[in-house]
């Protein structure tokens, strides 16, 4: 029953607007992509193209081979969950979750136990009488993930189902939800802007910016490798420098940004171009008050804690930039430093203007 | 601060209270005097001048037509109104912002101005039948509080509960009827009974569009108090409060008068 799910090309636009540029996308039967981006990168919308609520401007939207482009949103057979619920406040629980299998013309008994085994899975047989009004925000997105299920869609799509619960609930849905699409094999779409929810839940993440995909990867990948500034920046490598190659020397490069030099290996960061980007995250610059040490010299502004170690922002010729330091000797504001950056945990990013 | 109301409040409470209630009074009293004459106070208690209602044929057939009139121009505003109401709320950032004061209209223009075009338009210009004329006009005159009210109801209405059942496979018309309608109910009854009532009690409108043997309840108690002076004005009178304060008491027991206030 599970299906691929792919867009070609698609672009919306309301008016001069452009809400969604040449988007591509593939999910493959079975998996589970999040879409990921602050509100306004075009996810939602994205999203609504594929149920059908929103047409494209241009490209198309495929369902296991059947081009859903043009189809009316009701007959898409596409399992909806959204952030509010969206129950009909007006009927039963039983009746909600039964509410698609009415629309198959199956009948009335055969829905009956069908709706009742699908709130089972979800753990709600007892309230199928209630009505979604008397129910906590948790009860009612399980009712509306069994509304979703019970149709056994070909794709499930979920948009920030999570965003009104409360931080402890989020996170025991979120593996709820994983394991029942795991065991359902459905492929499904997930659009959410909480990085921590996509990449803990989803196969892939599709990162988007401004209505375009700015990376679609595996979570690992992402972490580690962001492809661009925007990524990375998003994924937390605060720091980004820019550097220019000085000389090449076989595998390894020697760079410089003012006021440091650095020697890398294209074997650990692949082919190195003549001018790029370093980025860390402020775990990756070690804090020395070695004056010997070979790193950028850094003026110490603010100090805060973090748990596990003291974060500190510093000012450098290359711009302003943060760094970890260690609990055992906190440094005050005004302290001259060097910040070595430590390879493993630094990429590397073509220039901005160079893409 | 003591929680009790200040003495005074409860005092120009009370007047403000008295002096929309007294002519109220004197109508009941003046109803029931066994006089040939309006007077107040009553000069002997008797229901006589109530059963004089229904002596006079002209009452019993402008009764009839009131209560036609009302019903059905009721129902055709709901007609035209829940569709109106639903599409203005559903497509609000896609329509232009006038389109929903166009539907408030009426209710700013004076109600002489509207009733007099009413009759320049319907019965002058294309000399439609005096009952359709009255129809039309009162179903214009009601249909705005058809729209806002139900738009109120609209507005609390999540649309995406709408999109679920039809990503579930019910299709966008029958989604409304199986969905959106049965959520709205509560505002589609209030606005049932508003315009009832409105209609009911519609002086102005009708006094254009009435014509020679077809009139409404209000206009026929006027054409009586001009020739004859008896209670039989103040019964009638009565008998349209209690018509009106009657269904005020259904929408109270239902639904909760704050519901009309949205």
């Amino acid at each position: 029953m599970t299906q691929p799910l792919d867009l070609h090309a698609v672009s919306a636009h309301y008016g001069t607007t452009k809400v969604l540029e040449d988007l591509s996308l593939s999910v493959q039967a079975g998996e589970l992509v999040s879409l990921l981006g602050a509100s306004g990168c075009g996810k939602t919308t994205t999203l609504r193209l594929i149920a059908g609520f929103l047409s494209p401007t241009a490209g198309s939207i495929q369902l296991g081979g059947r081009d859903l482009t043009r189809l009316p949103p009701h007959k898409r057979d596409i399992g909806l969950v959204f952030q509010n619920y969206a129950l009909f406040p007006h009927l039963s629980v039983l009746d909600n979750v039964a509410f698609g299998l009415k629309q198959r013309d199956i009948p009335s008994a055969e829905r009956r136990k069908r709706a009742t085994a699908m709130l089972e899975r979800v753990g709600l047989a007892a309230l199928a009488d209630r009505a979604p009004g008397a129910l906590s925000g948790g009860q009612k997105q399980r009712v509306a993930l069994a509304r979703a299920l019970v149709i056994e869609p070909p794709l499930l799509m979920f948009d920030e189902p999570l965003s009104n619960l409360d931080a402890k609930l989020r996170v025991d849905m979120r593996v709820e939800i994983r394991q029942l699409q795991r065991s359902n094999g459905t492929t499904s779409v997930y659009v959410t802007h909480d990085q921590e929810e996509a990449f803990s839940i989803s196969d892939r993440v599709a990162i988007m910016n401004a209505g375009r995909l700015m990376q679609f990867d595996k979570p690992e990948v992402l972490y580690r490798r962001p492809a661009n500034p925007f990524v990375a920046r998003f994924v937390g490598f605060e720091n980004i420098i820019p550097f220019k190659v000085i000389s090449r020397d076989g595998e390894m490069v020697t760079a410089e940004t003012a006021g440091m030099t650095l020697r890398l290996s294209q074997a650990v960061y692949g082919a190195i171009p003549d001018t790029f980007l370093l980025a860390t995250r402020p775990d990756g610059l070690m804090v020395s008050t070695d004056p010997a040490a070979k790193g950028l010299p850094a003026q110490l502004g603010l100090r805060t804690y973090l748990g596990r170690a003291y974060q500190y922002q510093c000012e450098t010729s290359a711009g302003h930039l943060v760094a970890n330091g260690s609990l055992t000797t906190p440094l005050e504001a005004g302290t001259g430093v060097k910040l070595v950056p430590v390879p493993e945990q630094c990429t590397i990013l073509a220039t901005e203007d160079a893409r | 601060m003591s929680d009790r109301p200040h003495p005074i409040l409860i005092a120009v409470a009370a007047l403000v209270y008295l002096f929309l209630m007294l002519p109220l009074v004197i109508v009941v009293g003046a109803a029931l005097s066994d006089t040939t004459y309006l007077t107040f106070p009553p000069q002997g208690l008797s229901l006589r001048w109530f059963e004089n209602i229904f002596a006079i044929s002209a009452f019993r057939r402008t009764i009839v037509t009131s209560l036609q009139i009302a019903f059905t121009g009721t129902l055709l505003a709901l007609l035209i109104g829940i569709p109106a109401a639903y599409a203005l709320n559903r497509f609000r950032v896609e329509l232009p912002k006038w389109l929903g004061t166009l539907f408030v209209l009426p209710i700013l223009v004076p109600e002489i101005v509207f009733g007099f075009a009413l009759l320049k338009s319907l019965t002058v210009g294309t000399g439609v039948p005096i009952f359709a004329a009255l129809l039309i006009g009162h179903t214009l005159l009601v249909l705005p509080y058809v729209v806002r009210v139900i738009s109120a109801s609209l507005a609390s209405f999540d649309f995406s509960i709408e999109e679920a059942a039809i990503s579930l496979g019910s299709a966008p018309v029958k989604t409304f009827f199986t969905i959106v309608l049965p959520n709205v109910r509560a505002g589609v009854i209030a606005a049932f009974i508003l315009a009832f009532i409105t209609s009911l009690n519609d002086v102005s409108v009708s006094l254009f569009l009435t014509g020679p043997g077809i009139s409404t309840l209000p206009i026929q108690i006027l054409a009586h108090v001009e020739q004859f002076f008896d209670p039989t004005v103040a019964s009638v009178s009565v008998l349209l409060m209690f018509l009106t304060v009657a269904v005020m008491v259904v929408v109270e027991r239902t639904l909760g008068l704050t519901f009309l206030a949205k």
